[in-house]
């Protein structure tokens, strides 16, 4: 168990370098490049800066130099000082802008990862074991309609009904008056208020796709004949369902775990630009339309690291959970 | 009927049961009119081939029929000891009464030793697990015990052994490890469904010999279900043979191998290939196919493969079940005439 974990490490790091590289070359692909970009967004305010202005510029940004140096340039500071370079935008280090949404975007994805849980497991069970019965087709019809409704609909709706008929104040994740008052129950009180709608946005949409997959599993497993010998020990329909087929259908669950990973790093990208969430994915859509390279690249980066760690996971856990590729 | 009592050493008695499948093409009835007996200590051999209703009936003795099956009638009575009595086929599938016999009182063993066993549990933990659930036994104790029904079904290592998954385990010792599971609580029934099907004849020959020293040694029944009327031979001491959803005849295991008194069953003595007889010949077979269950022939279901068939009669009327003096039960209408006639078999 222990080699197999050490290998898999060391197995990691080429791929990390590999990745870190294609992510900077893609960064680098579009034409133009950020000075292009601010130019056109000042023409656009109706200001404007000569060539030689911009050949400046792009001299000073060292935006000139051949890409290999650039990306020396850029990932030899990332792993060697833990600096991920400066935003050209927002003129502020490219850490600062990342972590300070972080906590914000895990407190939210995790969250609606577990809501998700919660609602997909135990209906997909239920579902698969009363199979054809009334409520299972309501649970498959509201698992087409979520998988079917695009987030960002759905967000927009529950804005609408919390603001026209709950009275409640839904943008953003926190009302004006309590952004920089200290933390009391009251502000955690409206932090939870303002919560709801991303989390349930997001536990929808995953919890939708997540029951037709558990339901699937399970009716692949409940026909197996070690379901019947458990049923011929005496165990009750609950003890065996849930200690025999839900063990091996959670399997393909836990595989996939690690993957939302990088998942919970960036959030769903349109609920929060939609809801005006101040959490890493609006950050990230931002500075791709601006091709401000050394915060996307960081992003694409940082998402990289946490795919291949996540995986990395996923697969001492499945190992951990499942004799047969444990002893394998 | 419910009422009577069973004899003192009956173990458990079907009468007449019925399972039918409602499918959109029509009823399929699996199981139409099955009745037999098993007494205590007995092995009932249950004969037939695929689709003749053998797996089914076993089944509905253990409430564990599929959710689409139907059941139309019958009784199922079970005498785990003589004082006590339960008619089966009055429980839930799922009621706390049933779940009591099951692994308890009636053990079951199945085809697939690969499949049969949990793929993420170790023997160990699924046979403690079954111990635990019906003797009143701590953690300890079960795991011992476990450990010694591995011991008696001539497991090698049984302390490692508790420990291992089932893939780790050969098609016979998987098939092993489940009868430990089938006897670990030393059921007075052990069904035993097409136990060594799956197996290659060496290790099909070793585990009729483990059951057959099992069965004397705990002195439970068992009904094996199987279509190889060679194994039936080895450890049955009465047979019956099924035919669509029938017991077409009932006897000892030298009657039915000796005197057979229906058609069916003498046509399958006919078809089974014996060393030094008749080498060069074509083996007999019966003529063509079992009918599809939507169109079961009208009066005796075998008469259009049957060579006595009579035209008028046998396509018309069902035959009674003709029971003789020595306890043979025949569904012909000339079981009579097949008690002067020699056999030639």
């Amino acid at each position: 168990m222990v080699s197999f974990i050490v290998r898999r490490m060391l197995l990691a790091i080429p791929t990390l370098i590999f990745i870190s590289f294609i992510s900077f070359v893609i960064i680098q692909l579009p034409p133009g490049d950020y000075v292009t970009a601010y130019a056109a967004q000042l023409r656009n305010a109706g200001d404007y800066i000569t060539k030689a202005q911009e050949e400046m510029m792009r001299q000073q940004l060292g935006l000139n130099d051949p890409m290999l140096v650039q990306y020396w340039r850029w990932i030899s500071n990332i792993v060697f000082r833990g600096d991920f370079g400066f935003s050209l935008e927002w003129n502020k280090p490219v850490g600062e802008l990342i972590w300070n949404r972080l906590g914000l975007t895990l407190a939210i994805s995790s969250l609606s990862l577990v809501f998700t849980w919660i609602i997909a497991i135990p209906v997909g069970v239920y579902s698969a074991t009363r199979q054809y019965s009334v409520f299972d087709y309501v649970f498959t019809i509201f698992g087409f309609l979520g998988k079917g409704i695009p987030d960002f609909l759905l967000a927009l709706v529950l804005m609408w009904i919390g603001f026209a008929y709950l009275q409640m104040d839904v943008g953003g994740l926190i009302s004006p008056q309590y952004e920089n008052a200290p933390w009391t129950i009251d502000k955690v009180l409206n932090i939870l208020s303002h919560l709801w709608v991303p989390v349930v946005v997001l536990a929808t949409g995953g919890a939708a796709g997540l029951i037709r997959v558990m339901r699937a599993n399970m009716l692949d497993e409940l026909g197996k004949p070690y379901v019947e010998t458990a049923y011929a020990q005496g165990l009750s329909e609950r003890q065996v369902v849930w200690n025999y087929p839900v063990r091996v259908a959670l399997n393909p669950f836990i595989s996939t775990v690690g993957w939302s990973l990088p998942a919970l790093f960036s959030g769903d990208v349109i609920t929060a630009v939609v809801l005006n969430l101040p959490t890493t994915g609006p950050l990230l859509l931002q500075a791709l339309k601006m091709q401000d390279m050394y915060l996307a690249g960081s992003f694409i980066l940082i998402l990289s690291v946490f795919t291949v760690i996540g995986t990395l996971i996923s697969d001492i856990l499945l190992a951990w959970f499942d004799p047969r590729i444990r002893f394998a | 009927m419910a009422n009577t009592s069973l004899l003192e050493n009956r173990l458990i008695e079907l009468d007449n049961v019925q399972v039918h499948f409602p499918m959109r093409e029509g009823v399929v009835k699996a199981v139409n009119g099955v009745s037999y007996h098993v007494n205590r200590g007995e092995v009932l051999g249950v004969v037939g081939e695929s689709g003749s209703g053998k797996s089914i009936t076993a089944r509905s003795i253990m409430r564990l029929l599929p959710r689409n099956a139907r059941e139309a009638g019958g009784t199922i009575r079970f005498s785990p000891r003589p004082e006590e009595q339960i008619e089966l086929s009055a429980l839930g599938r799922n009621s706390r009464a049933i779940r009591k016999v099951r692994g308890n009182h009636i053990g079951m063993i199945f085809q697939e030793p690969m499949t049969a066993l949990s793929p993420v549990h170790t023997i160990g933990t699924q046979i403690t697990r079954t111990i635990q659930l019906h003797m009143q036994m701590d953690r300890a104790a079960a795991r011992k015990r476990a450990a010694e029904l591995l011991a008696k079904v001539h497991m090698p290592r049984p302390e490692q052994l508790l420990d291992a998954y089932p893939h780790q385990l050969s098609g016979g010792m998987r098939q092993r490890a489940m009868i430990a599971l089938a006897i670990s609580c030393n059921p007075a029934l052990l069904i035993a469904d097409e136990p060594t099907t799956a197996l290659d004849v060496t290790t099909e020959a070793q585990i009729l010999t483990l059951l057959k020293e099992l069965q004397s040694e705990l002195g439970m029944a068992i009904v094996f279900i199987t279509h190889n009327f060679g194994v039936v031979a080895d450890i049955a001491d009465r047979v019956s043979v099924m035919y669509l959803g029938r017991i077409v005849e009932t006897a000892t295991v030298d009657d039915i191998f000796y005197a057979p008194k229906h058609p069916y069953t003498r046509a399958l003595l006919r078809s089974i290939p014996r060393l030094g007889v008749d080498q060069g010949r074509r083996l007999p077979t019966i003529p063509g196919m079992v009918p599809d269950p939507f169109s079961v022939p009208q009066g005796c279901p075998f008469n259009p493969r049957c060579e006595h068939a009579r035209r008028g009669l046998c396509d018309v009327d069902m035959p009674e079940a003709h029971s003789f003096a020595n306890g043979q039960i025949s569904r012909c209408h000339f079981a009579e005439d097949f008690l002067k006639e020699a056999v030639n078999v």
